[in-house]
């Protein structure tokens, strides 16, 4: 007899302290103790974690208004440029901007220790931030200067909301060539001399639900170490189930766009990160429940590092050329190893997706559910699916 | 006897001085480069890896030379505030020193293992590996 239980059910359940509530490398235990109808059974919620630098995250602040009115037209923090073309003192600041005096990758290759990241960091942590504004002044927005200081606590209102995070997959970054790169997924020795990766493999959220079957708009998430919201699906959501032999739900390509008030965030799980070469960006923590409400997604939810894989790519010449294809999947289970094999040649294989961090992430939403503090919701419009056959255009160049 | 690994930092005089053959001549140690960075007329700093009954004598010789010299394991630190144990560095250490822990994949920093290449404060996205030297 296959289970079946509802949202409602399941947050009464949650509401009574009667939910059972497991991590998603619980559930692979369980699933393997009991098999998968008894572990569906008993379990109501699932929960994930991923704890990795996600470029495509910022922060809308409004910072209040000056007297006299100033309707800012160019805004720094902490000598990071923020975006001002909406409206007076409202502002976007984007993880990955920079200082406009950075030397970039004129020193190859550049360190990039501070950006946009960092000030959310900082601005988390409750640290004074230097606020320089200029404007052209207007009737009724006669002010062309300011510079004071601003706290996290004295702005009216800081929103995160992040185009693209929790990227369903990633792929596994080599280099090729007979030269060192420095990217976005790290510094890559010459002739495939090392191998990077960047998801928690069986604990990363979107892995866990590859048909999109409960995490959608409105889905209510762990986001910086508070409470957060799918907002929509991410940018180049592109969901697809990946060609991989013999594997039937390893799935990639998923993204989400995610919401919540900074104010209730934690400088543990929004941490300003530098890519040697590349640039600065912010690690965003992310944790999904998922409610087992019948046995196929609970089957989703317990999909092992070994039926998980990822694309390597060669991050030397094919990456940067846009060359599609690859040099084959590698599973997580063996990327977690610390060694795997491309091209006949034995690698070691380095994460930048914080495993340690991910498991905290999946065991704290796990404890405020069963505290009764989190329910769980419905999502209001689901998310664009690997059956959807999404057309992923690239730039036509005249 | 256990070797002894040490860090040398040295002004534009001593770069020309033969250091490293007084401390095998004259107090019989067996001396291992692990890093040298000297260019004649400018400060330098070198790595060693000494082994002999009479290492203290040789370091006293250093000092007196107004050679500063630091224990290794005291030269790079790993500030654990700032870590997160994503394991980025892991893949570039070329020692060892930084390595994960299966299957808790926590990241482990075994300061007897660093030869202070620095590769890891440079590549540490967060900024964690830091120099005391």
């Amino acid at each position: 007899m296959s289970v079946e239980k509802t949202y409602a059910e399941i947050n009464a359940k949650i509401k009574a302290g009667r939910a059972v509530v497991v991590t998603a490398e619980e559930l692979i235990t369980l699933v393997e103790e009991k098999g998968l109808s008894k572990a569906a059974q008993e379990v109501d919620v699932v929960t994930t974690g991923t704890f990795a630098p996600m470029c495509s995250s910022g922060v809308f602040l409004s910072l209040g208004h000056t007297k006299p009115r100033m309707k800012m037209q160019k805004v720094w923090l902490n000598g990071v440029a923020a975006y001002t073309g909406i409206a007076a003192v409202d502002v976007y600041l984007g993880a990955a901007e920079l200082p406009d005096d950075d030397p970039l990758n004129s020193k190859y290759p550049g360190e990039f220790r501070y950006g946009g990241g960092h000030v959310i960091q900082d601005l988390v942590a409750r640290k004074p931030i230097k606020l320089k504004a200029l404007a052209y002044g207007t009737d009724c927005y006669p002010r062309r200067n300011l510079e004071t200081t601003i706290t996290l606590d004295e702005i009216n209102e800081a929103i995160m909301y992040n185009p693209r995070n929790a990227y369903q997959n990633y792929n596994c970054a080599v280099n090729l060539t007979d030269h060192t790169v420095y990217t976005y997924m790290g510094m890559l020795k010459p002739h495939l001399g090392n191998a990077n990766y960047s998801t928690s493999g069986q604990l990363s959220p979107l892995l866990k639900d590859p048909y999109f079957k409960t995490i959608g708009v409105g889905t209510k998430i762990f986001l910086g170490g508070g409470v957060g919201y799918v907002a929509w699906n991410g940018t180049q959501h592109f969901p697809s189930i990946m060609d991989v032999p013999g594997q039937e739900h390893s799935s990639a390509g998923g993204t989400l766009a995610v919401t919540g008030d900074l104010k209730q965030m934690s400088p543990r799980w929004l941490v300003g990160t530098s890519f040697l070469g590349y640039g600065a960006t912010l690690s965003v923590g992310i944790g999904v429940p998922i409610p087992i409400l019948n046995e196929e997604i609970a089957k989703y939810a317990a999909l092992k590092d070994d039926e998980l894989f990822a694309s390597v790519v060669d991050y030397g010449e094919a990456y940067p050329s846009f060359t599609p294809g690859n040099l084959g999947y590698v599973s997580y289970a063996d990327l977690k190893s610390g060694k795997i094999r491309v091209n006949g040649k034995e690698i070691i294989t380095a994460p930048l997706s914080s495993m340690p961090r991910a498991r905290e992430i999946a065991a704290t939403l796990k404890a405020w559910i069963q505290k009764g503090e989190f329910l769980l919701t419905e999502p209001v419009k689901n998310l664009p699916s690997p059956t959807d056959d999404i057309v992923i255009h690239s730039l036509k160049e005249a | 006897m256990s070797p002894k690994r040490i860090v040398l930092r040295f002004g534009t005089e001593t770069t020309v001085k033969p250091i490293v053959y007084r401390l095998v001549k004259d107090y019989d140690l067996v001396v291992n480069i692990l890093k040298a960075d000297v260019n004649p007329q400018k400060e330098g700093m070198m790595v060693l890896e000494v082994t002999g009954e009479q290492s203290e004598g040789g370091l006293d010789y250093l000092r007196n030379l107004g050679v500063a010299v630091q224990d290794l394991n005291q030269g790079i630190v790993r500030n654990d505030e700032k870590c997160v144990m994503c394991g980025a560095c892991t893949g570039i250490c070329p020692t060892g020193a930084l390595y994960m822990e299966r299957p808790s994949m926590e990241v482990r920093f075994d300061g007897d293992q660093c030869i202070v290449c620095l590769l890891c404060t440079k590549v540490c996205p967060m900024g964690a590996m830091e120099v005391h030297l």
